[in-house]
């Protein structure tokens, strides 16, 4: 037999270690305790002893590696890597009923680190395969969210609802919703602003060489500051500015100096971003917009515009990928957002409740990311497959 | 290369840093003016000198770590042996440049246990993708006529790996690097929420405790830290290359 692919092979060597050599899923008496891990082979003799029948379509992924490069190939290891991650849902989902089912019921059933690290191996399979099946970003796209699916029918049907994490989910709900929508708030809220000032900053930045050399040293340093820094060096003057201003709603923690923070953070990629942009609108089109007897405003709105648009996004996707991450982080002074589920699990060692916390913020970051590469592709046009 | 000589912005914040770190537990008077309203106004519970040197040796192993993890992955895919891997780690890297270095650190803390190990962790993990990166654009970065003229000088593969393409990757590279320094400094502050000691423990115990002054003492030195790491890098990018800008 001869070896083909050595990124499939080391990708089914990782994914076996996985699987046999960490827990797939823990198991405790209570939601502090620290779990006892479950093995996949253990979990396949459990149930109804037909378990082991879900992973039969391991096959295709076991061969991949020295099976000739073909589309068909790639199908199967697409259909396969799919089935697979839907069958390991449901796999913990049953064994969660099984062991810690009803409604009172104080065991957990949680996730072990074999079932985050194949989870995540099968994701790369689905990328591997999505190389050669579809061209474009926006297929990819298409192709990678109809994979999942199989985990919303299951996550709706509630054959998950016994997982530790799921259970942290219906006693969180009201405080996960309201999480939500703050943690939206303040991505928002500080990403808007930033547009506007930073846009403005960074056209006038391309005017004048002078105001960018006083700018971005200045932007720089903000950025450098870590975080929590910045947070921290903000309540103490708006504290004072809240003492002195009563009744405008500003204080040392809570909203405003998170909004303020992440606003200042969020400056230097868009600034960055619109003068990249404008920078790189070719001269020539410039000077035959004027040459058609357009004005000033004109060539700004309808030519330059345009043309900065999709780099500006680049500048603006960075911006709000790592608003969304650094919102989590403003918990720490008070502002509410997934970071308070976050930050609560981890100081009650509640591993399910960080999860709360953390997927969304994942998931969050990640559409945000996705969302923009679609917009900046599709404005690129159909040239673009990166 | 241009001379070694400091620029005032390194001059200015290392000193700076220094004498923080002088007058510090000398300004409880300072602070209690400041803060009236808060009982003890200055962080004593450990030296301030202490956390710093804690802060950096947390920061300087976990960069160590992924700068020789993240160069090798960047060199390895980028050879002729390892390409096929390239496709693979560019999926890596774009999912996890989503990934928020706090969710990295709430993730590995109850894995791995609470203290400095999570940290470390947490810390590498973040780390080696940018230099992965920097690593991979520096590479390419390098023009194939160089490469051509190298090879018809008869020079050998390691040869022109470390005399050639290293050295002209390196300015690239070394951003990579500086900006997983930076960013691990901030990290590593936030990781005082999982247990380790580091210059974010004031701020935490401060923000936990409404002691506005404590907070005000960890931030001022975390933020000062990361602007003199940050003006080292400057210092090193300008003196490795005096054509690439500073402005990135």
């Amino acid at each position: 037999m001869r070896l083909y692919s050595r990124v499939r092979l080391l990708l089914v060597l990782l994914s076996l270690a996985a699987a046999l050599g960490l827990p797939l899923l823990t198991y405790a008496p209570n939601r502090l305790l620290t779990g006892q891990g479950i093995a996949l082979l253990d979990l396949l003799q459990g149930g109804s002893g037909l378990r082991w029948l879900v992973l039969l379509p391991v096959l295709p992924l076991l061969l991949a590696p020295w099976w000739r490069p073909a589309v068909l190939r790639e199908r199967l290891v697409y259909l396969a890597a799919l089935w697979l991650g839907a069958a390991l849902w449901w796999l913990a989902g049953s064994e969660a009923t099984l062991r810690a089912g009803g409604e009172d019921a104080l065991a957990r059933v949680s996730f072990g680190g074999g079932f985050w690290l194949l989870q995540l191996l099968l994701l790369l399979q689905l990328a591997e395969a999505l190389q050669v099946l579809a061209g474009g970003l926006p297929r990819r796209v298409l192709l990678l969210l109809l994979a999942q699916l199989p985990l919303l029918w299951l996550l709706l049907s509630g054959r998950l609802d016994s997982l530790s994490l799921l259970r942290e989910y219906h006693n969180n709900q009201d405080a996960f919703d309201d999480a939500l929508l703050r943690h939206l708030q303040l991505v928002l809220f500080s990403v808007l602003p930033a547009l506007l000032l930073g846009g403005a900053l960074g056209v006038w930045a391309y005017r004048s060489a002078r105001f960018a050399r006083l700018l971005f040293p200045v932007l720089n340093v903000l950025q450098t500051i870590p975080s929590i820094a910045l947070f921290g060096l903000l309540i103490g003057p708006l504290a004072w500015l809240g003492r002195q201003l009563p009744g405008l709603g500003i204080a040392g923690v809570g909203l405003a100096p998170a909004l303020l923070a992440l606003s200042l953070y969020a400056l230097l990629p868009v600034v960055r971003g619109t003068l990249a942009g404008l920078q790189q609108v070719p001269p020539a089109v410039r000077e035959a917009a004027r040459g058609m007897g357009m004005t000033p405003w004109q060539i700004m709105l309808q030519v330059e515009t345009p043309l900065a648009l999709p780099v500006f996004l680049s500048g603006l996707r960075i911006t709000a990928v790592q608003a969304v991450g650094l919102a989590a982080v403003a918990a720490l002074i008070g502002a509410g957002g997934f970071g308070a589920i976050m930050f609560q699990g981890l100081s009650a060692s509640a591993l399910d409740q960080v999860l709360l916390g953390v997927l969304p913020v994942l998931l969050l970051a990640l559409l945000v990311d996705v969302a923009f590469r679609l917009l900046i592709a599709r404005l690129k046009g159909a040239d673009d497959h990166a | 290369m241009k001379p070694a000589r400091l620029p005032a912005a390194l001059w200015l914040s290392s000193g700076l840093l220094l004498a923080l770190l002088y007058l510090l537990p000398h300004s409880a008077g300072l602070f209690a003016w400041l803060f009236p309203e808060v009982e003890r106004p200055l962080y004593t519970q450990d030296s301030f000198a202490n956390l710093v040197l804690a802060h950096l040796l947390l920061v300087l192993a976990s960069s160590l770590i992924a700068v020789l993890g993240g160069v090798a992955a960047g060199l390895l895919a980028s050879r002729p042996a390892g390409r096929e891997f390239r496709p693979l780690l560019d999926s890596v890297l774009a999912i996890s440049q989503a990934l928020p270095p706090v969710a990295v650190l709430a993730i590995a803390a109850p894995l791995i246990g609470f203290g400095e190990w999570p940290a470390l962790i947490a810390l590498v993990l973040y780390g080696l993708l940018p230099v992965t990166q920097g690593t991979l654009a520096g590479l390419a970065s390098v023009p194939d006529s160089v490469l051509e003229v190298a090879r018809g000088l008869g020079m050998g593969r390691w040869r022109i790996l470390w005399q050639v393409e290293l050295p002209l990757a390196a300015p690239v590279l070394l951003a990579g690097v500086r900006t997983s320094v930076v960013i691990n400094i901030g990290t590593a502050a936030i990781a005082s929420t999982v247990g380790a000691r580091t210059l974010g423990l004031p701020i935490i115990v401060g923000l936990s405790g409404f002691n506005t002054a404590y907070v005000l003492q960890g931030a001022l030195l975390v933020a000062l830290l990361a602007i003199v790491a940050d003006q080292c890098f400057d210092w090193l990018a300008h003196r490795l290359s005096p054509h690439v800008g500073v402005e990135h």
